[in-house]
C-alpha cells in the first residue's frame, strides 16, 4: 500500500467548440495516507471519476503531478502502477469462473500456478465466495460481481491502492449494507489505502475515516466525516452534509449582535459571537439537530411558528417559520406539537458556525 | 385491445401472403405434379421428391453448395472482426468508413458478375496476367478449382463488410468499462480479445454467421455470369440448379427440389443457430 | 495504431481495385479494351455513358428500378413498424411463432419462387409493373425490417409509453412526435437495408418484368451473350447503378454510425 498525492492536479476536456475549453479539474492539491479509509464525496460531475482514472493511468493528467510515495508516476502505464479499480458498473469476465477471475490479475503477471491457487484461496476466505468458487461469472447477480471485482482488485500483493467509482450504484438496496460492511472489514484486515468515490454522503460518512468533499472540481473541504459535520467549511458542505442538512441564515451585522433580514429575530452577542469584524454576507449556520426547541417561552430565545411537521420514525422534523426564514429542527419522537403552534427556539452557540462571505468564521 | 397486435400486423400478414404464403404453397403444389408444357398436370404424391434425392446431380449440386457455404463462414466471419477491429470508434472517419463498406454491399449482384468476369477472363483480365507473371495458368473457363475458387473470392470481396458492419455494431456496443478493467488486470491484447471482445460479441456474431450461411445458399448472379455454373458442374450451387430446373419447365421436379432446398437451409440454420447460441443458465437473483 | 490504419488501408485498397477497374473501363474505348492493357485509360471517351443517357431504354431501366424500390422501402416501412411496434411491446398468442415463420422468409431462395410468383402475378394482373416487383421484394425485406426495427423498440422503455398515455396523448399522436423521433436510426438501418437489397436483387426482378418495369439490373444482363459483350457500356452501366446506392448511404450514413453506436443491429 502507498501514500497517494496529487499536486497541482488538473485536466480539461478536450472540447468540440474551438478556442474554448473546459477544466474539469483545476490546481487539485489532495492526499490520501497509506493504509486509510477514505472518501471522495460530491454531486455528479464535479470530477471525482475523473481523478480515479488519472490515478489508476486510464486518463493523463493535463497538468500537474500524481505521485505514490512520493515518487511521480504521470508517465506510468496502468498495469505497472499496480492499482485496482472497482466500477460502477460490475466486470466480471463472463466466460471464467469465479476463481479464474480472481486468478486473472496473478496469471496475467506470471505467478506460478501454486501460488496461484493459494492467493485465490485466501481471498476467497476472506471475501466468503467459497461457495460460488466454481460458477461461472456471468450468473452472479450485481453484488457478488461487485464483490469478485474488489477480489480482482486485492488478489496481487504488489496493489498500491483500491479505488472504487460508486461500486454500490446498481447494488439492490439490501445488499449494500452487507456489501458495504465487507468492504469495510477487507480494508481494515488487509491495511489497504481505499478511495471511495460516491455522491452519497450516507455512504461516504460511514465508511471513511477521511472524507474530501468536491464540488466543481475543486476540493471544498478534507476532514473527518466528525469535522465536517460540525465545522462544514462552507455553506455548500453544510447542505450536503446532513440529512436534512444545515439551516442557513443570511443575517446584518449590526454593533449589538446579529439582525436576521426579513424577519424579527435578532441573534443577541452572546450567541452570536464575535461578529464585530464581519464584513460582508453573513449567514448564520446551525444543523437541525442542534436547534434547541421548546414550547414554553423561554428568555432571549426566539419565537418561531410551526409550519410543518415530518414524522420520521424517531425522530421528528419541523419546519419552523419566522417572517421569511424557514428553518428546519430535529426534536424528539414524543414533542408534541401542531401546525400553527408558537415554538421557541434557540442557538447554542459552541453548536452555530458564521459564514462571512461563504466561508467559515473561525475563532 | 385484444385485437390490436394483430390489427398492427395486418399489413405485414397481408403483403407476406402475397409474396410469401400464397408462393410457397403453390411451389408445394407443384412438387407434387408432374407438369409437362402445354398438357394437364397429373398428381404424382411424393414421387418427385423421391426422384430428387436419388438424383446425383442434386446431390452433387448440394454438396458443392455446402463446402462453398462452409469455406465462405470461416473465411469472411474472421476476416469481418479483425477489419472491424481495425475501424476508428470516434469522429468523422467513422460516417466514411461506413459509406467505403457500404459500396461493394450495394452493386447489383450482376454487376459483381460483370465487373469479375472483367478480372478474371483470359484474353482482357488482370488476373490472368498477373498469374501468369508468376507461373500459373490461371483459366477460370477451363479449370474446375480455378473456377470454385474464384466464385469463392468473389463472395468474400462482397460480402466480407457485411460482417465487418456487423462486428463492428457489436464492438460498438461493448462498455468501455470492461477494457478498463481489463488493462487494470494487465491483461494481453490477445487475453482483453478473448476474455472481453469475444464474448461479448458472440450474438453479433451468430447473426452474421446466419445470415452470412443462408446468404450463401442463394448465390446465383455471379456463377451464372462468371462461369455459367461450370466448367461442367464445378459451380452449379443450389440457387443455380433449382433455377436452371425451373426453367427447363421441370416444375414437379424443381419444385421438389426447392422444397428440399428451403427445409435443408432452415434445419441447418436452426441447428447452427442453437449451437452457436446456447442459451445462459439461469442467472441466480 | 499504426498497425490499424495500415490494415484498413490495405483492406479498403482491395476491396475498391474492381469498382476502379470498373469506373475506367467505362471510360476506355471498346478497341483499347479488347486490344490492350492499361491501368489507366489512353484515351478517355464518355461515349459509353453517352451512348446510356440518350438510350431510351436504359434511360427508362433506371427509372423503373429507382421507381419499385422507394415503392418497396415504402411500403416495407409502413408494414414494418406497426408489426415491429406490436411484436416489441404486446406479447400475443402465437408472437414468437409468426416473427420466427418471419424470419424464414428471409432464407427462401428467390429461385424457389421464380415461377409460382410469374403465374400468380400474371392472375392478379400485375405482372410487369414496378408495383409487382416492390411487392415481390417485400418477401425478404419485410421480415428483415421488422427484426431490425423490433431491436431499435426493445431499447425504448416501456416507460415512455405509458407516460405519455398519462399524460393524455392520444396514440396517433404520440407514435408521431415521440416515438418515431426516437426510433429513427432504426428507420434510417431499416431503409438502407431495404434499398439495399431491393435495388441488387435480379431473380424475381427478372421473373416478373417484360418490358414496362424492367428494370436496370435485367437491362444488364442482356450485352453478354452471343455477339461479344460490349464491356465499355455495360462498365458504364454498371458505375451509374452504383451511384445511387452511393448518394443513399451516403445520406444515411450518420443514422447508420448512430445506429450501431446503439449496439442494436
Amino acid at each position: 500500500m502507498a501514500r497517494i498525492e496529487l499536486k497541482s492536479l488538473e485536466h480539461r476536456y478536450a472540447s468540440s467548440r474551438k478556442g474554448k475549453s473546459s477544466f474539469a479539474i483545476e490546481d487539485l492539491n489532495i492526499i490520501w495516507e497509506d493504509g486509510t479509509a477514505n472518501a471522495l464525496l460530491g454531486p455528479s460531475g464535479c470530477g471525482k471519476t475523473t481523478i480515479l482514472n488519472i490515478i489508476s493511468g486510464l486518463i493523463k493528467p493535463t497538468g500537474g503531478e500524481v505521485l505514490f510515495d512520493g515518487v511521480e508516476v504521470n508517465n506510468r502505464a496502468t498495469r505497472n502502477r499496480h492499482i485496482a479499480q472497482v466500477f460502477q458498473f460490475p466486470v466480471v469476465y463472463d466466460t471464467m469462473s469465479v476463481m479464474d477471475n480472481l486468478a486473472f490479475p496473478l496469471r496475467n503477471r506470471g505467478h506460478d500456478e501454486k501460488e496461484v491457487q493459494s492467493r485465490t484461496g485466501e481471498i476467497m476466505e476472506l471475501l466468503d465466495l467459497n461457495k460460488l468458487a466454481d460458477m461461472k461469472a456471468e450468473r452472479l447477480n450485481p453484488a457478488e460481481k461487485q464483490i469478485v471485482s474488489l477480489g480482482r482488485g486485492i488478489v496481487r500483493k504488489d496493489t498500491v491502492a483500491v479505488l472504487l467509482d460508486e461500486p454500490l450504484t446498481v447494488i439492490d438496496p439490501v445488499l449494500k449494507l452487507d456489501l458495504r460492511r465487507k468492504l469495510r472489514l477487507v480494508q481494515r484486515e488487509l491495511k489497504l489505502t481505499m478511495i471511495y468515490v460516491t455522491h452519497d454522503q450516507h455512504e461516504a460518512l460511514t465508511f471513511a475515516d477521511h472524507v474530501t468533499i468536491m464540488k466543481d472540481g475543486a476540493v471544498v473541504q478534507s476532514d473527518t466525516p466528525e469535522g465536517l459535520f460540525l465545522k462544514p467549511s462552507t455553506p455548500f458542505v453544510g447542505y450536503f452534509i446532513g440529512s436534512p442538512g444545515m439551516n442557513m441564515i443570511p443575517c446584518e451585522n449590526n454593533s449589538a449582535g446579529l439582525e436576521v433580514t426579513g424577519s424579527p429575530l435578532f441573534i443577541p452577542k452572546s450567541i452570536g459571537g464575535k461578529t464585530d469584524n464581519l464584513e460582508g454576507s453573513i449567514e448564520l449556520g446551525i444543523r437541525p439537530e442542534f436547534v434547541e426547541t421548546s414550547i414554553k417561552e423561554l428568555p432571549d430565545w426566539n419565537r418561531f411558528e410551526i409550519r410543518s411537521l415530518d414524522h420520521a420514525g424517531a425522530y421528528q422534523i419541523l419546519t419552523l417559520e419566522s417572517g421569511s426564514i424557514r428553518i428546519k429542527s430535529r426534536v424528539e419522537d414524543h414533542f408534541v406539537s401542531k401546525e400553527g403552534d408558537p415554538v421557541w427556539v434557540n442557538f447554542p452557540t459552541d453548536k452555530t458556525n458564521l459564514y462571512a462571505n461563504g466561508k467559515l468564521v473561525t475563532p | 385491445m385484444r385485437q390490436r397486435p394483430w390489427l398492427f400486423l395486418l399489413p405485414t400478414l397481408i403483403l407476406m401472403s402475397i409474396s410469401a404464403f400464397v408462393p410457397l404453397m403453390a411451389v408445394i403444389n407443384y412438387s407434387l405434379h408432374t407438369i409437362f408444357a402445354g398438357s394437364t398436370p397429373e398428381y404424382v404424391g411424393l414421387q418427385n421428391y423421391t426422384d430428387v434425392m436419388g438424383d446425383p446431380q442434386f446431390r452433387g449440386a448440394l454438396r458443392r453448395q455446402l463446402t462453398f457455404s462452409l469455406i465462405v463462414l470461416l473465411i469472411e466471419i474472421p476476416i469481418g472482426v479483425g477489419i472491424a477491429l481495425c475501424l476508428p470508434r470516434k469522429g468523422p472517419t467513422v460516417g466514411l468508413s461506413l459509406v467505403l463498406l457500404g459500396i461493394p454491399l450495394l452493386i447489383p449482384y450482376n454487376v459483381v458478375g460483370i465487373v469479375w468476369r472483367l478480372f478474371t477472363q483470359s484474353d482482357i483480365g488482370v488476373i490472368p496476367r498477373v498469374l501468369s507473371m508468376f507461373g500459373y495458368k490461371y483459366n477460370v473457363s477451363l479449370d474446375a478449382s480455378d473456377a470454385f475458387m474464384t466464385i469463392l473470392l468473389v463472395d468474400v470481396w462482397h460480402w466480407t463488410p457485411l460482417v465487418v458492419l456487423l462486428a463492428y455494431a457489436g464492438l460498438q456496443a461493448i462498455p468501455q468499462t470492461f477494457y478498463q478493467a481489463a488493462e487494470v488486470d494487465g491483461a494481453s491484447t490477445w487475453k482483453t480479445f478473448r476474455y472481453v471482445t469475444l464474448p461479448k460479441l458472440r450474438s453479433v456474431l451468430t447473426l452474421g454467421l446466419l445470415i452470412r450461411f443462408m446468404d450463401s445458399f442463394k448465390v446465383y448472379s455471379e456463377p451464372l455470369l462468371l462461369t455459367g455454373g461450370g466448367p461442367g458442374n464445378a459451380t452449379t450451387f443450389m440457387s443455380l440448379f433449382v433455377a436452371r430446373k425451373a426453367e427447363a419447365y421441370e416444375l414437379g421436379y424443381a419444385g421438389a427440389s426447392s422444397i428440399i432446398y428451403l427445409y435443408v437451409v432452415i434445419v441447418m440454420s436452426y441447428i447452427l443457430f442453437q449451437f452457436i447460441n446456447r442459451p445462459p443458465e439461469g442467472k441466480r437473483a | 495504431m499504426r498497425k490499424r490504419s495500415i490494415t484498413l488501408t490495405i483492406y479498403f485498397l482491395l476491396l475498391f481495385v474492381p469498382i476502379y477497374w470498373m469506373v475506367i473501363t467505362s471510360l476506355k474505348t471498346d478497341v483499347e479494351i479488347l486490344q490492350s492493357f492499361t491501368l489507366f485509360p489512353q484515351q478517355i471517351t464518355f461515349e459509353n455513358y453517352k451512348e446510356i443517357f440518350t438510350s431510351e431504354v436504359w434511360r427508362s431501366s433506371f427509372f423503373n428500378s429507382i421507381t419499385y424500390v422507394l415503392l418497396n422501402v415504402v411500403m416495407t416501412l409502413a408494414a414494418a413498424i406497426p408489426a415491429a411496434y406490436a411484436f416489441s411491446r404486446w406479447n400475443f398468442r402465437g408472437d414468437h411463432h409468426l416473427f420466427f415463420w418471419l424470419l424464414t422468409n428471409r432464407m427462401a431462395p428467390a429461385a424457389v419462387f421464380m415461377v409460382p410468383f410469374t403465374e400468380l402475378y400474371y392472375m392478379l394482373n400485375i405482372y410487369d409493373t414496378h408495383f409487382a416487383v416492390a411487392l415481390a421484394h417485400c418477401l425478404f425485406n419485410l421480415p428483415l425490417t421488422i427484426w431490425i426495427l423490433e431491436g431499435f423498440m426493445s431499447g425504448i422503455p416501456k416507460e415512455i409509453d405509458e407516460t405519455a398515455f398519462v399524460d393524455g396523448y392520444r396514440f396517433p399522436q404520440f407514435f408521431r412526435t415521440i416515438f418515431l423521433p426516437l426510433i429513427a436510426p432504426g428507420i434510417g438501418v431499416g431503409a438502407f437495408f431495404c434499398f439495399t437489397f431491393s435495388w441488387v436483387e435480379l431473380i424475381l426482378a427478372k421473373a416478373i418484368t417484360l418490358t414496362e418495369a424492367k428494370p436496370v439490373v435485367v437491362t444488364l444482363t442482356v450485352g453478354i451473350g452471343a455477339e461479344g459483350v460490349k464491356w465499355g457500356l455495360l462498365a458504364s452501366a454498371g458505375v451509374l447503378t452504383i451511384i445511387p446506392g452511393i448518394l443513399v448511404v451516403y445520406f444515411v450514413r450518420n443514422y447508420m454510425a448512430k445506429g450501431f453506436a446503439l449496439g442494436r443491429v
